[in-house]
């Protein structure tokens, strides 16, 4: 079976994020970059199904040139090969990439493409339902489990409040895949030496239609709460705000 | 020109949907049409069921709830018209246009997201973002003929929760700031002088080192406890929509940016590592 994974470089958890001076994005100098962290999920999602059905484990991801180094980290980790969208720098709206996905992955005949339920920066959540659309293909998303039998599809849907569902489709289909569903795994040393020579396949991308979205400015959220912040050494801070919870907020 | 409001029938966000397309048509002066489909979800059903009306109403603007039924489904339904959904969405602003706020990097900063072209577009607003009205006068529209690839089974519930936290006073909340497994007993200890449950954000329970039962936030439990402390939780909006409702809620984080403190009735920046043990000693105290 062929399955494919399309991942997405994000800035690395925890980065100190600045606007950049267009006032429409981050600052991206001097930033470092990682594997969207759901994402990650659906790459070792892919990875455990090739090692119970075989077959073959494709990435895909669209970003600039230095998306080329998450795409080895993937490749380390046990993927076959890579197609990689070359963008230029800054985001894409979730249409845009989707189509850019879309047209490099319609070649490929997959069985399954799995990718992450959301994106650590946009966050739209809706790249994987958009490209099963724009490839015609069933989907479902927020996935907690996959099981392929007799060439068909049954997934662990998670609902809202504790709940889930069961669901089947026919083959090929997009799932989006839900963190935590299984446990990831490092690169070994071996696999970091086999992704040098792995096959990365690059496609520059082709200038898209309109962007249906255009962000008109990024700015830090306002409070909606002042919170009181104790400040000082541990013992200081600590005595205050317990004083406050005590008498303030009469929570103690 | 109107706004159609894509209802889901009991649940908890419905009349938060409606309120937000009730605000967006009253300023673009427009009348608003709510409706639902009566039949078992499915992305596929949904998607031509949602179509076929948009084709024949042509509204301006669609409106839904950011659940998880809407963000199976919208998406499809936006790429059809050529677009795509304005997910997650937290405020508006109409100047000749729609500008819609979200937020991006989990909640670090909010970007206005202005809808290019003549619509429909297609919004989904987070949850407590606009105070609901009641969802009355809301049409039911019958399924639409289409090819239905989804096989949807029963829902159920994995377990009976052995932990209620909805019904905890005091909670303490640990998230990746604890760093590894082992360390959780030092938000434990803190639990334990405050008399409080103990909880976590998502990252924790999928690692394992706290049950899932545990867990606050859009997946997990939504608590409203006198008293939430939040150590080492950057305050993902998936997490804060679990515990914001909280009546006071203290935040213990390294760094000063972290959203959890946009929440915050009262914060230490600082390392948990010190804090909480400090903190622990503080409570003991004044508990004498």
């Amino acid at each position: 079976m062929k399955f494919v994974v399309a991942i997405k470089q994000v800035p690395l958890r925890d980065s100190s994020l600045r606007i950049a001076a267009s006032g429409v994005w981050i600052d991206e100098a001097n930033l470092q970059y990682e594997i969207n962290e759901p994402d990650a999920y659906a790459l070792e999602e892919a990875l455990q199904l090739r090692e119970k059905h075989g077959g073959e484990v494709v990435v895909l991801c669209a970003g600039p040139e230095r998306a080329g180094q998450t795409i080895r980290e993937a490749l380390a980790k046990g993927a076959d090969r890579a197609i990689h969208v070359e963008t230029s720098e800054g985001a894409l709206d979730t249409l845009a990439t989707a189509r850019l996905l879309a047209d490099a992955v319609k070649s490929e005949a997959a069985d399954l493409i799995l990718t992450g339920l959301q994106s650590d920066d946009l966050g739209y959540g809706q790249t994987g339902v958009v490209l099963a659309e724009l490839l015609g293909m069933p989907h479902s998303t927020i996935i907690m489990q996959v099981e392929i039998q007799d060439g068909a599809l049954r997934v662990k849907r998670e609902l809202e409040d504790g709940w889930f569902q069961h669901i089947g489709m026919p083959l090929p289909a997009v799932l989006t895949i839900q963190s935590g569903l299984n446990k990831l795994r490092y690169a070994t040393l071996m696999g970091i030496k086999k992704a040098k020579r792995k096959e990365i396949r690059v496609v520059k991308a082709e200038a898209g239609a309109t962007a249906p979205v255009v962000i008109e400015k990024i700015y830090a959220p306002l409070k909606s709460k002042q919170a009181q912040i104790f400040t000082g050494d541990a013992k200081t801070a600590a005595a205050q705000l317990v004083e406050k919870l005590k008498f303030e907020a009469r929570v103690l | 020109m109107s706004v159609l409001v894509i209802v889901e029938v009991g649940h908890r966000m419905a009349g938060e949907a409606l309120a937000a397309g009730q605000q967006f048509a009253s300023a673009m002066g427009a009348p608003v049409q709510a409706v639902t489909v009566d039949a078992e979800y499915t992305a596929d059903g949904f998607t031509a069921t949602y179509e076929a009306h948009v084709r024949k109403t042509k509204p301006k603007l669609v409106v839904l709830a950011h659940t998880y039924q809407t963000r199976d489904w919208a998406p499809k339904l936006a790429t059809r018209f050529g677009t795509m959904l304005i997910s997650d969405v937290i405020a508006a602003r109409f100047e000749g246009w729609p500008v819609f706020v979200r937020q991006l990097f989990q909640g670090k900063f909010n970007a206005d997201v202005r809808a290019a072209g003549d619509g429909p577009h297609f919004v989904s607003v987070q949850a407590g973002a606009f105070p609901p009205v009641a969802a009355d006068a809301v049409e039911t529209l019958s399924l639409a003929a289409a090819e239905i690839r989804q096989r949807p089974e029963k829902p159920f519930r994995e377990s009976a929760r052995a932990v209620d936290l909805t019904a905890a006073p005091l909670i303490v909340s640990v998230g990746r700031g604890i760093k590894e497994q082992s360390n959780i007993a030092v938000a434990e200890a803190l639990a334990q002088a405050l008399g409080a449950e103990l909880a976590a954000s998502r990252p924790i329970c999928d690692a394992g080192w706290l049950p899932m039962e545990r867990q606050v936030g859009s997946s997990g439990q939504t608590v409203a406890p006198k008293l939430y402390v939040a150590v080492g939780i950057s305050g993902a909006i998936q997490h804060l929509v679990g515990m914001k409702g909280s009546k006071t809620i203290v935040a213990i984080n390294q760094d000063p940016n972290a959203p959890i403190f946009e929440v915050a009735d009262y914060g230490i920046v600082g390392d948990l590592f010190e804090v909480v043990p400090a903190l622990v000693d503080a409570v003991r105290k004044a508990k004498g």
